[in-house]
C-alpha cells in the first residue's frame, strides 16, 4: 500500500499536496480556503457561504454561464461549499483535464467578479438553502447538538438564517472576500493520475503571486444547555447524543476511533445489534467521531417513532456508557478487518484520497500514508483501547430530542 | 477487462466483468423481483423479505450473518426497487469465496417467525423515517396516480398497515414463487477469480430447485392528473411530475438521457438556469427511469410554497419551448461530455460497475463495456434528441404536490 505524497509550500502560505495514483484514469482536487462560517460576523451569519456562491457566478474571463459550461465541456464534476472552517472547491475529472480545471478554479479563488448583477439571485439561492434545512429533521437535531457541544463560532452552520442573509449587502460580500479569501493557510490537494513536476509548475504559475494573510477569530460564546427538546409534529422522534472525546490530531485519536468502531459502522457493531437487531427500535442508528478544530466529540443519532423514543434513548445511552467497560478481542478483530479493507479500497477513488490528504494536512500539518495508517491499526489492541477508555470514559454528555414528546434523560449522563 | 458468463444446470446465471488489477471484488445476487410483482395483500413484501434475508439460515443465526460479513471486512448491503432486489458485498479479493459462500447461504433464508415479528418493527420505523423526510411520500403518491392499476403503481416500502398485517406464511409463499435460480443472477466485478466463483456457486447454489417465474410487463396508460396534498409541518412545497419515457429495451433511452441532462440536470441545464441559478427554487430537475415494458421521466421541484404556481409555469415554459424548438448542438456536446466523463470515472470502482453490469443483464440480458456505452452516447444525433421530445411530451403527465399548500392554481 506504499503511497507517495508530495508537498510544496509556497511563500504566500498556500500548500500544494499531491498523491499520484497511476492506476487510475481520473484526477481529483480539493481547494480549501480558510474562510468558513467561523469567520462570519455575528450579525451577518452565512456571509462566507454567500461569498462562495458569488465566487462561482463569473470569474476571470468567464461569465457565470461560461464558468459552468466550460467545466461541463471538460467533464468536471465540480462542487463548492462552506464548512465551519473552510470554503471548499472541488472537482473530479478525466486526468488529462486537471490542468484546465485548476486554471478555472484559480480564477474562482482569486478573481471572482462579485458582480452586483448576480447579487439578488445569489441571495435567493442562499435563502433556499436555509429553507431546505428546515425540512431536514435529523439535520436539525444534529445542528442543535453541535450548538450544545462547541463554543460559538465553532458550532455554526454555514448557511446562516433568513434574517442575517437578508441583511447582507454586496459590499459585505466583496469586503469579506477581500479579507478572508487569502492564500495563508489554504490547501490545494490533488490525487489521481498526475505528474508531480508539471502539476507543481502549473500550480506555481497559477497561485505563486497570490498574496494576503488571514485574520484571527474571536472565540466568545459558551455552548448551550446540555439537554434540549425541539417540539415538532413528526412521525419519528430524532435523538442526538454526544460525549466529549479527542480530536483527530490527538496521539490517542485512533484509540477513540477504535472504540467508536466497535459501537457503530459494521453489521455486527453494538448499536446496530442492540438497538435495531435485538429490539427493532429503529431503522437508522449510528455513532461517529467528529473533530471541530482542536475539539473532538463522539456524536450519535437514532430516529424512532414517538411511543418507542424513550426506550430507544435509554438503550442508546446504555450502550454508550457500556463502552466504559471496554471492548472485546473479537470485536476488535472485526473492526480491524473493516478498516484495513477501507484503506485498501480508498485507492480506487481519487476524490476520496484528495479530500483525505487535505484533511490530514489541516489537522496534522503532514499526511499519513496508507502504510502508516495500516501500522497504526495493526498496533491497536484491546489493552490500548481499554486503557484509553479507562482514562477517557464517555462523559460530559449532550442530548437533543426533536419530535412530538419531550423525553427523560437517562440516569448516568445527566 | 473481460466479460465471463456461465449458467448452472438449475438456471442460475453467473456473470462477471473481471479486472485483475482492481483492489477490490464486488459480488451481488440480483433477483428479478420487486414491488411490481406484489399484490395488494402483500404490498411491501419484497422489501421486507430483503431485510429478512439477513436474518439467518438453517446453519446461521442473524448475528452469525452480521458477524461474518464484518469478519471479512465487507461493505455489504441490499436494496429493493420496483423491479429488482439486490444483495451485495464489496471485499478484498482474498475474501471472494467467503463472501460468495455467505451471500449464497443467505439467499435461502429460514424466515423464522420471531425474526419476522422483530424485523417488522424495523420496517415500520423505516416507513416512519421516510414520512418525515422530503418529499414526504410525493414520489410514491405520484407513481400510484400515474400508473394507477399498473403494477409499477405499487409502493416499494408498502404502508405501516400492509406491512403490519403481513404474515410469515405470505412471505414464504412469495419467496417460493420468486426466488427461483432462473430468476436470479450472480454478478461479480473487479478482481474476480471467475473459475472459483463458478465452482463456489455450483457447490452453494447448484441444489436450488428451479421453478417457473413470470412477470407481466404491460405498457402504462397515460394519465393526466393533478393532486395537492396538504402537510402543515413542511416548510417547502415538493412537487413530483411523471410523464412517459422510454422502456429499458427502447433504443431511444440514450437520447432520452441526453435530453434530460440538457433540459433538467441539477447543474448547467435549462431548468438550472431558469429556476436554480436565480434562486426561484431550491431544486428542479428531470430524470429518466426505465422499467421493463415502460418508462418515465420524473420532474422534481422543491420551492417556497408561495412560488409553486410560478415555478410550475416556468417549468412548463421550458418544456414547451424545448418541444417546439428542440435543443442546440452545443448543449448536446456538453451533455455528452458530462455523461461520458461520469461513466469513465465510475469505471474505476468495481462496486459501481457491479450495479451497471447487473442491471444491464437483468433489464436487457446483455453486457456492455464502458467504452461501448460511451460510444452509444457519442453516436446520438440532435435529431434523435428532438425526436424523443416529440415522442415523450414532457407537458402531459401526472403531478403530485406535498407541502403547506391546500391548492395550487396553474
Amino acid at each position: 500500500m506504499a503511497n507517495q505524497v508530495y508537498s510544496q509550500q509556497f511563500d504566500n502560505g498556500l500548500t500544494l499536496l499531491a498523491e499520484p495514483m497511476d492506476w487510475l484514469e481520473s484526477a481529483a482536487f480539493s481547494l480549501l480556503i480558510p474562510s468558513g462560517a467561523d469567520r462570519d460576523p455575528k450579525h451577518l451569519l452565512g456571509l462566507s457561504n454567500f461569498v462562495c456562491e458569488m465566487a462561482q457566478r463569473g470569474c476571470g474571463s468567464r461569465s457565470s454561464r461560461q464558468f459552468i459550461e466550460d467545466l461541463e465541456l471538460l467533464g468536471v464534476d465540480s462542487s463548492g461549499s462552506v464548512s465551519n472552517a473552510f470554503t471548499s472547491y472541488g472537482g473530479s475529472m478525466p486526468a488529462e483535464k486537471l490542468a484546465d480545471a485548476l486554471t478555472i478554479y484559480a480564477d474562482v479563488a482569486r478573481q471572482p467578479h462579485m458582480s452586483g448583477e448576480q447579487f439578488e439571485d445569489a441571495q435567493q439561492v442562499c435563502i433556499q438553502e436555509v429553507r431546505s434545512h428546515e425540512d431536514d429533521l435529523a439535520h436539525k437535531a444534529m445542528t442543535e447538538l453541535r450548538r450544545q457541544r462547541y463554543p460559538n463560532p465553532y458550532s455554526r452552520v454555514s448557511y446562516g438564517n433568513l434574517e442575517t442573509i437578508q441583511q447582507i449587502k454586496i459590499d459585505d460580500v466583496r469586503e469579506h472576500f477581500r479579507v478572508f479569501h487569502q492564500p495563508q493557510g489554504a490547501i490545494l490537494s490533488v490525487a489521481g493520475k498526475i505528474d508531480w513536476p508539471s502539476l507543481c509548475a502549473h500550480v506555481e504559475q497559477l497561485f505563486d503571486d497570490w498574496t494576503g494573510s488571514n485574520q484571527p477569530i474571536d472565540e466568545t460564546q459558551a455552548p448551550a444547555e446540555p439537554y434540549s427538546h425541539i417540539a415538532h409534529d413528526s412521525s419519528q422522534t430524532h435523538l442526538a447524543v454526544s460525549y466529549d472525546s479527542v480530536p483527530y490530531s490527538a496521539d490517542d485519536y485512533f484509540q477513540s476511533h477504535g472504540a467508536v468502531g466497535v459501537l457503530s459502522g459494521g453489521m455486527s457493531s453494538r448499536l446496530f445489534t442492540e438497538v435495531r437487531e435485538k429490539r427493532g427500535l429503529c431503522y437508522a442508528v449510528y455513532a461517529s467521531c467528529e473533530t471541530v478544530r482542536t475539539r473532538g466529540a463522539v456524536v450519535s443519532y437514532a430516529g424512532t417513532t414517538t411511543e418507542r423514543a424513550q426506550e430507544t434513548l435509554n438503550v442508546l445511552v446504555d450502550e454508550l456508557l457500556r463502552l466504559r467497560k471496554g471492548v472485546r478481542e473479537e470485536e476488535l478483530q472485526r473492526l480491524k478487518a473493516r478498516i484495513k479493507s477501507q484503506l485498501i479500497m480508498a485507492q480506487e477513488s481519487s476524490s476520496a484520497r484528495s479530500s483525505q490528504i487535505a484533511w490530514d494536512w489541516y489537522h496534522l500539518n503532514r499526511v499519513r500514508g496508507l502504510d502508516e495508517l495500516s501500522s497504526i491499526i495493526d498496533a491497536l489492541t484491546c489493552v490500548t483501547i481499554n486503557k484509553y477508555l479507562d482514562d477517557n470514559p464517555p462523559r460530559d454528555f449532550r442530548v437533543v430530542t426533536l419530535g412530538a414528546k419531550q423525553l427523560e434523560i437517562p440516569r448516568g449522563i445527566s | 477487462m473481460e466479460f465471463r458468463r456461465q449458467t448452472l444446470d438449475n438456471g442460475l446465471e453467473v456473470i462477471a466483468e473481471t479486472s485483475p488489477k482492481a483492489y477490490s471484488t464486488a459480488i451481488g445476487f440480483f433477483v428479478n423481483t420487486g414491488s411490481r410483482d406484489e399484490t395488494d395483500e402483500i404490498s411491501g413484501v419484497s422489501h421486507f423479505l430483503e431485510h429478512m434475508v439477513f436474518k439467518g439460515t438453517p446453519t446461521r443465526s442473524a448475528a452469525d450473518v452480521n458477524r461474518e460479513l464484518d469478519e471479512i471486512g465487507s461493505q455489504s448491503n441490499a436494496f429493493t426497487s420496483e423491479e429488482h432486489t439486490v444483495y451485495y458485498a464489496r471485499v478484498l479479493p482474498e475474501y471472494q469465496s467467503r463472501a460468495s459462500d455467505l451471500l449464497s447461504d443467505i439467499m435461502r433464508p429460514s424466515l423464522r417467525d420471531e425474526d419476522f415479528e422483530m424485523e417488522k418493527q424495523v420496517i415500520i420505523e423505516e416507513i416512519a423515517k421516510y414520512e418525515d423526510q422530503p418529499p414526504f411520500g410525493a414520489f410514491e403518491k405520484c407513481m400510484r396516480a400515474h400508473f394507477g392499476e399498473h403494477p409499477l403503481g405499487r409502493s416499494v416500502l408498502g404502508t405501516a398497515e400492509t406491512v403490519g398485517s403481513l404474515t410469515s406464511e405470505q412471505m414464504r409463499s412469495y419467496f417460493e414463487q420468486r426466488y427461483s435460480p432462473g430468476n436470479i443472477v450472480l454478478v461479480a466485478s473487479g478482481n474476480v477469480d471467475f473459475e472459483q466463483l463458478v465452482s463456489d456457486a455450483q457447490r452453494n447454489c447448484g441444489a436450488w430447485t428451479p421453478f417457473h417465474v413470470a412477470r407481466v410487463t404491460p405498457r402504462a396508460n397515460e394519465h393526466s392528473e393533478f393532486q395537492v396534498i396538504k402537510k402543515d409541518t413542511a416548510a417547502q412545497e415538493y412537487v413530483v411530475q411523471i410523464t412517459n419515457g422510454p422502456a429499458a429495451d427502447d433504443d431511444d433511452r440514450y437520447a432520452a438521457r441526453l435530453m434530460a441532462t440538457i433540459i433538467g440536470d441539477d447543474t448547467g441545464s435549462r431548468l438550472f438556469w431558469e429556476l436554480i441559478d436565480t434562486g426561484r427554487a431550491e431544486f428542479a430537475s428531470i430524470s429518466p427511469y426505465e422499467f421493463q415494458g415502460t418508462g418515465m421521466l420524473m420532474t422534481y421541484l422543491a420551492c417556497r410554497p408561495e412560488d409553486t404556481a410560478e415555478c410550475l409555469a416556468q417549468i412548463r415554459n421550458v418544456y414547451e419551448h424545448a418541444q417546439h424548438s428542440g435543443v442546440a448542438d452545443e448543449e448536446l456536446l456538453r451533455a455528452k461530455s458530462k455523461i461520458c466523463s461520469d461513466l469513465v470515472r465510475h469505471n474505476e470502482s468495481p462496486a459501481r460497475r457491479l450495479f451497471s453490469v447487473g442491471n444491464n443483464w437483468l433489464q436487457r440480458n446483455s453486457y456492455r463495456t464502458v467504452r461501448e456505452t460511451v460510444e452509444n452516447y457519442q453516436a446520438v444525433t440532435i435529431d434523435e434528441v428532438n425526436a424523443v421530445l416529440s415522442k415523450y411530451p414532457l407537458t402531459v403527465g401526472t403531478t403530485v404536490a406535498v407541502g403547506p399548500l391546500a391548492e395550487i392554481t396553474t
